[in-house]
């Protein structure tokens, strides 16, 4: 399964990853190479087999719906790369 | 010393925490410059957690754990103190809350000496995956620790701390703790909370202890493993007093051996040291079958990288640069801060799990891939599920070598992959393990590992204790 530089570049996308030139290079040979490797798990047969999603048997783990303390605003913000009075500051989204 | 050992002379007033925290810092500030094992100490903070814990001690207030020195892998948040992941991107993220795991170690009175390296993001098997530094093995200082709670094994190993903390998501404590000569447990998911741990792959997450023994492991287990509403995967099952379980007596005790954990390719010293403990376990009043077969087992290498790295690329994606971390500003576009931001914060192993999970999660290959490999994980987990109707336990290798060289595996991802065939299943399963010190091949440590069903601990700590009992491998320390 040889992954093209189309292919790499438009993975890279999804995730918002910048990659420099050799990155791409780089990566598509060892992808390539890995996802090759995993070629074998076609062979084994799992009709009827469901997914396992999680190993353990809970299901629709909710919380309840009430109203309790939560972290301060400012310890929130604290780590915000740019902040303005209570924002996080961001780029622009729209042009 | 150990935790029980440590905890008896401090009971007894032969010893006061605040002692024994210097003493570790300053073995600390010696080993350090050679091991490179901690990316944060907090001696101010360690030494005010001492003194509390003195007065608890003094008023008759301890548990086992009050006033022993502990270190965090730096993937589990403390509040207030620097969690790095290793990684450029939370270089300099500090938590405004503690981890479940850390708030426990609070209630009891520990005190934190500071945080461990490791591969960023809980992604390698060496730490030389670390964007800060690589961590030197204490028993050959050439050569790693493993990976990825590398700085957590090494540390224990070289007496940086008594005990210490890590997280394991396809053998990140077993592993080091096979190559570092030390007691690691993997619990069973859902067993220990993972509130407050970076998530790398939240199917396969567990957090859990690095020691010097088996009791210990009980300890910490004892005071770590519970339920928590805030972890949604958190089990509400009893926890019971896991040092119950450790007495010597195996008589009866059904050990599987699963053949396809003796992989080719391994290293025949090793081979020899599991098979003569497995040996000594049965000497010990076990039935031991050798001709156990899990014929899954060699597809759960693939199985483990698709679903690992699907996972990461969802809980990473929150690596923005908008609310926290690394935030790359030279632009006013928002795609291309996000791009640089991820592109220079992220290390070339975590790019490329990224990448892959992306890749099999995406639209045309979800089915061949992620669904694909979910349906093995099912027939691997039955494969085990089958096999604890016969067994009580199964035992393995760690690892198919000893601790190798600093570089050897970096430039091919796949060797470094293989070095967790032993560990991957166990995650993929959700099972509990353990890695002790089974050991040595020209000084290098190897570990055997002890797997059982889900929650039964007890049995796994069991066994461990007995082999302890009857060997003093785990006595040895490495000379710094």
């Amino acid at each position: 399964m040889k992954l093209s530089r189309e292919e790499v570049l438009h993975i890279a996308l999804l995730a918002r990853l910048g990659l420099t030139e050799t990155e791409v290079n780089r990566l598509s040979e060892q992808l390539s190479n890995i996802l090759e490797n995993f070629e074998a798990l076609q062979q084994v047969d799992t009709s009827g087999v469901p997914p396992t999603a999680q190993s353990i048997p809970l299901q629709n783990v909710v919380s309840e719906d009430k109203v309790i303390p939560c972290l301060p605003q400012d310890q929130i913000l604290a780590n915000a790369p740019r902040r303005d009075g209570g924002f996080f500051r961001v780029k622009a989204v729209l042009e | 010393m150990t935790i029980h050992e440590a905890h008896r002379l401090l009971k007894n007033k032969q010893l006061s925490s605040v002692e024994l925290t210097k003493a570790c810092l300053e073995h600390i500030h010696q080993v350090e410059p050679k091991v490179h094992a901690l990316v944060t100490t907090t001696d101010e903070l360690a030494l005010k957690q001492a003194r509390k814990a003195d007065e608890l001690l003094a008023a008759g207030d301890a548990n086992p754990l009050t006033g022993i020195p502990v270190l965090i892998k730096d993937n589990i948040c403390t509040r207030g103190t620097r969690t790095t992941c290793s990684s450029k991107m939370l270089e300099n993220f500090v938590p405004p809350y503690n981890a479940a795991v850390v708030e426990r170690l609070n209630d009891c009175g520990a005190v934190i000496l500071g945080k461990a390296n490791m591969d960023e993001f809980a992604m390698g098997s060496s730490t030389e995956n670390s964007a800060l530094f690589t961590t030197h093995n204490p028993w050959d200082l050439s050569r790693v620790p493993g990976g990825s709670s590398g700085g957590s094994a090494a540390a224990v190993a070289a007496g940086e701390a008594i005990y210490a903390l890590g997280s394991d998501t396809g053998g990140s404590i077993r592993q080091p703790a096979g190559f570092c000569s030390v007691t690691g447990l993997k619990p069973t998911y859902g067993r220990v909370s993972r509130y407050g741990l970076v998530a790398f792959a939240s199917s396969l997450d567990q957090i859990g202890p690095l020691t010097q023994d088996v009791t210990d492991c009980a300890l910490v287990l004892n005071a770590i493993a519970d339920y928590d509403s805030r972890d949604s995967t958190s089990v509400p099952y009893p926890i019971p007093d896991y040092t119950q379980c450790l007495n010597a007596d195996l008589n009866g005790l059904r050990i599987g051996v699963p053949k396809e954990y003796f992989v080719e390719g391994m290293q025949a010293e090793v081979e020899r040291a599991i098979r003569t403990a497995i040996n000594k376990l049965e000497g010990l009043g076990a039935r031991v079958n050798w001709e156990v077969s899990l014929p899954h087992t060699p597809y759960a290498l693939a199985v483990y990288y698709i679903i690992a790295p699907s996972e990461a690329s969802a809980n990473l994606a929150r690596y923005d640069g908008v609310k926290y971390g690394f935030s790359y500003q030279d632009t006013d576009s928002m795609w291309e801060a996000m791009e640089k931001t991820r592109q220079y914060g992220f290390g070339a192993e975590v790019k490329r799990r990224i990448m892959l999970g992306t890749y099999a999660l995406s639209a045309g290959y979800y089915d061949a891939y992620y669904l694909k490999a979910q349906k093995v994980r099912t027939l691997i987990r039955q494969e085990f599920d089958q096999a604890f109707e016969k067994f009580d336990a199964l035992v393995t290798p760690t690892s198919p070598t000893v601790p190798f060289k600093i570089g050897e595996k970096v430039d091919d991802p796949l060797q470094m992959y293989l070095s967790d065939v032993c560990t991957l299943p166990i995650n993929i399963a959700g099972l509990p393990a353990i890695s002790i010190p089974a050991g040595f091949a020209d000084g290098l440590p190897i570990g055997m590992q002890i797997i059982a069903k889900p929650f039964a601990e007890e049995t796994i700590l069991k066994i461990a204790y007995a082999y302890q009992q009857a060997t003093d491998w785990h006595k040895r320390k490495p000379e710094v």
